[in-house]
């Protein structure tokens, strides 16, 4: 039986609603059998703190990550990871995280790799749920095991690699980073530990579009007008673009790749998780510094 | 081979405790020191801008070091961070902890890279340890620069 959407009338507008969740629906499906809910924060102890009555943990740096390799785990750890937690192939998955659900969308992104087919954000994510003053809970669950396949990932459709991004070039970009990472004048972002590159400003003809414009002050997206607006009217990208993403490792572009995919409806998004510490530690690839999008020469 | 220099006895209990217990314990462990960190005295709460702010924890943490007038320039601690920042307030709980009281130039010895020895890096990521790093090292600015 599938799980199911939220029919709440600001998820309705958007391309792809069902991907989407309000505390509220969240709220009363938290019993429900084949909905999964999983935390995935900045912070690797916050969801220890408290977390959502049932919800499990998964961490992005320490679990999605292949160990050695700078690459996501592979299809049999990544079928461990889940049918540990008790979460089956088709099982609904809602994610949700701190800082306005960076994390989360990063997590989703990876479950999408693996074509993952139903799993949603909860709109808002951890701080909504918290500002409501909705039930937290320190319980750990024990869910049962279950056999989750394993699938190969699939990075074809929606990751870019470097590679890629050069034979892009000339086409739509679009830069999440802050305004001082996008001219170069920042290595990485204030007030953030910086992972290092040895050069700063962006890749050329990359649009400057921060993705926190996309997140309303209570960390829900900005409704499908607003986000119209910004993409579309504003940076003049077209739902029929061939669009590619980036920031500093891949986890900011996350949420804008989750943005025009599914709120907006871009069918072509790719998210260049090498970012700027592959691009600006890359020898001789083109760089643009400033305000200005600039060109290849 | 350099003779292991000598950690301050609180802050090598606290290795000690770290690096006897599992990697899942060590982050139990963390998150109990987060919730011991003191809250700020009155002279600072609400005066951010008496503190200095370390720029490379992942949330941003206010930190301010006092160095006594006695003999031995004993140094006291104090931290800020937002209870929606465990990791960071477990960090600073571990200088409060392991470095409160003690002598500047106990302080000054203790090596940059001790934090190593806790065995975090499997727990919360290498990434995520940068701040304790930084922690340790505007301390010991503020200790030297405190005269």
């Amino acid at each position: 039986m599938p799980v199911p959407n939220d029919t709440h009338p600001k998820l309705a507008a958007y391309a792809h609603p069902e991907r989407l969740v309000t505390t509220e629906w969240l709220a009363e499906q938290l019993q429900q059998p084949g909905v999964a809910v999983v935390e995935s924060d900045e912070d690797v102890l916050l969801y220890d703190t408290g977390h959502i009555p049932g919800a499990v943990k998964l961490d992005w740096h320490t679990e999605l990550n292949d160990p050695v390799t700078r690459d996501y785990v592979d299809g049999a750890r990544f079928a461990e990871l889940l049918g540990e937690r008790g979460i089956g192939r088709d099982t609904t998955v809602v994610i949700y995280g701190d800082r306005n659900n960076w994390w989360a969308a990063y997590a989703l992104w990876v479950f999408s790799l693996f074509g993952h087919q139903d799993v949603r954000l909860l709109d808002g994510g951890r701080a909504k749920w918290v500002a409501e003053g909705r039930e937290m809970t320190r319980d750990e669950p024990t869910p049962a095991k279950v056999d989750y396949p394993v699938i190969e990932r699939d990075d074809s459709a929606i990751r870019a690699f470097k590679d890629d991004v050069l034979a892009h070039l000339g086409q739509p970009m679009v830069d999440v980073r802050s305004p001082g990472e996008y001219s170069g004048e920042l290595l990485h972002m204030p007030d953030y530990p910086q992972e290092g590159a040895v050069r700063g400003g962006h890749i050329p003809g990359a649009a400057s579009v921060p993705w926190a414009r996309a997140a309303a002050e209570d960390a829900t997206f900005k409704s499908r007008d607003e986000l119209e607006a910004i993409y579309q009217q504003e940076q003049g990208l077209s739902p029929s673009d061939d669009v590619i993403a980036y920031c500093r490792i891949g986890e900011r572009s996350s949420h804008t790749w989750f943005v025009l995919t599914h709120l907006l409806g871009f069918p072509h998004v790719r998210n260049y998780d090498g970012s700027w510490t592959e691009w600006g530690n890359s020898v001789r690839v083109p760089i643009a510094v400033g305000a200005e999008r600039g060109s290849v020469k | 081979m350099t003779a292991p220099v000598e950690l301050p006895p609180r802050l090598a209990e606290l290795v000690e405790d770290f690096s006897d217990v599992s990697v899942k314990e060590r982050l139990q462990l963390l998150l109990e020191l987060s919730e011991e960190l003191p809250a700020l005295p009155e002279r600072y709460s609400g005066h951010r801008d008496q503190m200095e702010q370390v720029h490379e924890c992942q949330t941003p943490l206010f930190l301010a070091v006092e160095v006594a007038a006695d003999p031995d320039r004993t140094v006291h601690l104090f931290f800020d961070a937002p209870p929606e920042a465990p990791t960071t307030r477990g960090f600073a709980s571990i200088m409060q902890t392991g470095l409160d009281g003690e002598p500047a130039a106990e302080v000054l010895a203790v090596p940059n890279d001790f934090y190593l020895a806790l065995g975090l890096g499997e727990a919360v990521s290498p990434l995520r340890l940068r701040g304790m790093a930084a922690m340790l090292a505007r301390i010991k600015n503020q200790v030297r620069s405190a005269g």
